[in-house]
């Protein structure tokens, strides 16, 4: 058996405010809490009141090419973005990439505190428009790539192996 | 490093087409902290009092507060000032939403606008791409419709757009800046971005910004979540529920409207309608408002659903976004019982960018004078016989300043002036030529007195808020209120919360209750916590508006000492708001401003006793270290440090009573006599280049 970490997304009760996003990139921050900036966060709001679309989407997998085909989804007489359900930091769009290096950004759960408390975007919505859950599931317990492998396995896929070993080697040397 | 505050400031000159960036003073900081407290230092140092609203030399300026875009919870605000052109002294305009946080995040804490541009532009801020760009195709368009059109144009669905509807341009006295959710409204300030040929500013930005201390200020931030958690379960005991809660007043989602409708003015600031709040109309009003309240939504970072998603069915399509008290303005200033009416009006005004406040009693003025007699039918050509219809009519005619619209749309007390015939006298709810909110009481009280008189907002919302509007009648209740109490200051608890105990008693009645020393301190404690909000950039509905806020004198010092890095304690923030407080009374001053001008409206309250009212402004000009005209001493600006303006005030001669160069209207320029006579005759669209 293996926990699985759900963050569950009530849109109904989103009401666009961000302290998700804020917190997030706060929490992720190096030194931890020393900034806040959205657009390092690993949740964000799509967000379009006139619309009537409310949807915090947190980041997934990183992928390098973009969909074949994409879907629109009606629902309750309102039409979604194609992309607004999709998780994944993909050459599509602008979410979920480091500002400063383009290097995909994923939703780690906050397992950097202690595994009892919520992840951060949950405790500060406190309209509980994110809830937090743990289930347990049929299969095994795997290793979570750290975030530094997250990083280093997309610079592979663009530059292949070979370039970035032989970079890092060069700039570590001095 | 600067620490929550960029450092950075633009410098937009619209005659020059010119973009600069300037490094901000760190001392500035240290000693305004920010917001609107930086705002006033500049607004001194840089636009003397001869300086006409209308004048290129005037600055627009948009400020960010001091912790906007942390993660302080609800530290949202932008706060604009500039130079009215209504009341002729300082505006200060003030706004939630999500503008602040995304200049901070573009690298700027403030963008300070002076000039004119020849031709309608808007500013587009993107990170460090600033340009000036064509605003032709924005004429005429809702300022809703623009931001729109603004961020499809730049392809930027991120970009945060403050924008001027078509009243802006037109110069309409009381014309707002809208940011869809929020405006900042009051003063006139988005006439003097229409003036400045502006039509919006959007901004987007992608960079950090930093915290001093980072554990430390995140600590303070849980605490200050948990208490709005704690707040919002438990709303205070004994006070109508429109008071109950914390954020700003929740009409959007509370349907007893008792208080206000019951407790304000109706038409023109006239009747009291104590029986209008029936089963009947409780019943109507919430289902109205059940159908036209599409979602509730909040500001940047904060929980509280201050604001909604209006989407009426008779709207159509055209969706906005309201909060607050504008519900009910034009409903009570119409005097009708049709709360859909209100909800459509509303609509429309903020799509032209007015102030709803002003508006309806512009409104309502121009009906009392027709009835009277003094506006005719030439006046007003097909004037309908509905007041709701009169007020649609009335809208449209303002924000093209066509016919009797040119004047209205000066306000009541340039448009009383302007019409004469006898208009004056229906001048009545104006302090400082600024239309007041509508509310007629008995009897007189002290405090109010004081903050009437001489709040520098012009504006009762600005300065009120900490403590109850009326006793409790039970003894038990004022027991409950003051158990738990942390917002009361060092060495004040025992007396505050003793005046809350006394008050109601027998011998414990206004007006010569509570004695003018308690009076004072409780006059002080609530205007310093609006400076203090006004200066950070905390919404003032986490603050210093509402009963028991979460922010409050004794976390706010080490909340705003862990985000800059600066140590600063009770004792030393209290002093900076009154450096502020000061300051802007300093610019008023500068322009004009004397002890004259300092009054509620003659029927504010019934029972009025002038002796001792005289009395209570002699004394708080003392308590406050100002003389007799209410100018703030050479002894008590020199120990706020501000001895460049005992110094200004010594050259000016304005210690001696001496009649100092300030200017006397909005606008000189090609006119004779009146003020805005000039403005806009030619209808539709029209503004003021040609």
């Amino acid at each position: 058996m293996k926990t699985v970490k759900l963050i569950k997304v009530d849109v109904d009760k989103c009401n666009g405010c961000r302290a998700c996003e804020a917190i997030c990139s706060a929490f992720h921050a190096v030194p931890k809490y020393s900034s806040t900036n959205p657009e390092r966060s690993r949740i964000r709001v799509l967000f379009d009141p006139l619309r009537d679309i409310y949807v915090p989407v947190i980041a997934g997998e990183y992928t390098e090419a973009e969909c074949n085909g994409r879907n629109v989804y009606t629902i309750d007489e309102k039409e979604y973005d194609e992309c607004a359900f999709c998780r994944a930091s993909c050459p599509s769009r602008d979410l979920f990439k480091e500002p400063d290096s383009g290097l995909p950004l994923k939703c780690d759960m906050c397992e950097e505190k202690s595994p009892e408390e919520e992840p951060l975007c949950v405790q500060w919505c406190i309209n509980d428009a994110l809830t937090y859950e743990e289930k347990e599931e049929e299969g095994e317990e795997e290793e979570k790539p750290r975030e530094m492998e997250i990083g280093l396995e997309s610079l592979v896929r663009k530059y292949g192996a070979k370039t970035v070993s032989d970079t890092l080697a060069r700039i570590t040397k001095g | 490093m600067r620490y929550a505050e960029t450092g950075t400031n633009l410098e937009i000159d619209l005659s020059r087409g010119s973009i600069e960036r300037d490094a901000s003073d760190p001392r500035l900081t240290e000693l305004y902290l920010g917001g609107l407290g930086t705002n006033a230092k500049i607004l001194w140092d840089r636009v003397p009092p001869e300086v006409e609203p209308f004048s290129p030399d005037n600055l627009l300026i948009f400020s960010a507060g001091l912790l906007a875009g942390t993660s302080a919870t609800g530290a949202n605000r932008t706060v604009v000032s500039t130079i009215s052109p209504q009341t002729l002294l300082m505006a200060y305009s003030i706004m939630g939403g999500f503008w602040a946080p995304e200049l901070k995040f573009a690298g700027y804490d403030k963008v300070i606008i002076r000039g004119k541009s020849p031709k309608l532009v808007y500013l587009w801020i993107n990170d460090d791409d600033v340009e000036i760009r064509d605003a032709s195709h924005l004429k005429g368009k809702s300022s809703l419709e623009t931001a729109e059109l603004i961020r499809q144009e730049l392809k930027e669905p991120k970009a945060q757009v403050a924008s001027i509807g078509l009243a802006g341009e037109n110069r309409v006295y009381y014309a707002s800046i809208e940011q869809g959710r929020s405006s900042a409204s009051r003063g006139g300030i988005g006439a003097v971005m229409g003036d400045k040929g502006l039509k919006a500013i959007a901004v987007r930005g992608k960079k950090d910004l930093n915290v001093a201390r980072p554990e430390e200020f995140m600590n303070l931030g849980k605490e200050v979540l948990k208490y709005i958690e704690f707040r919002r379960d438990n709303p205070i005991n004994g006070v109508p529920p429109i008071l109950a809660g914390i954020g700003s007043p929740q009409e959007m989602s509370i349907h007893d409207e008792e208080w206000h409708t019951t407790s304000f003015s109706w038409g023109h600031a006239r009747h009291r309608r104590k029986d209008f709040w029936t089963k009947e109309n409780a019943r109507k009003w919430k289902k109205v408002q059940d159908k036209a309240v599409e979602r509730l939504i909040s500001c940047y970072n904060c929980p509280m659903e201050c604001g909604a998603v209006i989407a009426h069915p008779s709207l159509g399509l055209s969706k906005y976004m309201m909060k607050c008290y504008s519900k009910l303005t034009y409903v009570m200033g119409a005097m009708t019982d049709d709360l859909e009416f209100g909800f459509k009006i509303a609509g429309d005004a903020q799509g032209y960018g007015v102030d709803g406040y002003t508006t309806p009693q512009a409104m309502a003025f121009a009906i009392e004078l027709y009835e009277n007699g003094i506006l005719t039918d030439k006046d007003l050509p097909g004037f309908p016989s509905k007041n709701e219809e009169r007020f649609f009519y009335l809208l449209e005619k303002i924000v093209r300043r066509e016919g009797v619209g040119d004047a209205l749309a000066n306000g009541v007390y340039w448009a009383a002036r302007q019409i004469g015939k006898g208009a004056e006298a229906y001048d009545h709810n104006t302090i400082k030529k600024q239309e007041q909110i509508p509310i007629k009481l008995g009897m007189l009280n002290p405090v109010y007195y004081i903050m009437w008189s001489t709040g520098e907002k012009i504006n009762i919302t600005q300065i009120e808020g900490q403590l109850p509007q009326a006793p409790f009648m039970e003894r038990a209740l004022r027991e409950e209120f003051v158990r738990d109490w942390p917002q009361v200051p060092t060495g004040k608890e025992e007396r505050f919360k003793q005046f809350i105990l006394d008050w109601g008693d027998e011998d414990k009645r206004l007006p010569f209750w509570p004695p003018v020393d308690l009076v004072f301190d409780l006059v002080e404690w609530q205007e310093t916590m609006h400076y203090i909000d006004d200066a950070t950039g905390i919404c003032a509905g986490l603050s210093s508006f509402p009963l028991k806020p979460p922010y409050h004198i004794h976390n706010l010092p080490p909340i705003i000492s862990a985000a800059t890095g600066l140590d600063i304690d009770e004792a030393k923030l209290w002093e900076i708001a009154r450096r502020n407080r000061t300051l802007l009374r300093a610019i008023n001053v500068r322009r004009g401003m004397r002890r004259k001008d300092e009054r509620p409206p003659d029927d504010h309250w019934k029972k009025r006793f002038p002796e001792f009212e005289e009395k209570l402004q002699d004394d708080y000009y003392k308590f406050k270290g100002w003389n007799d005209e209410g100018i703030p001493t050479k002894e008590t600006l020199d120990e706020l440090g501000l001895d460049y303006v005992s110094q200004d005030f010594e050259k000016r001669g304005v210690y001696e009573g001496k009649e100092s160069k300030v200017a006397k209207k909005a606008s000189s320029e090609g006119e004779k006599e009146k003020p805005a006579k000039k403005s806009s005759k030619k209808g539709k669209g029209q503004s003021k280049k040609q």
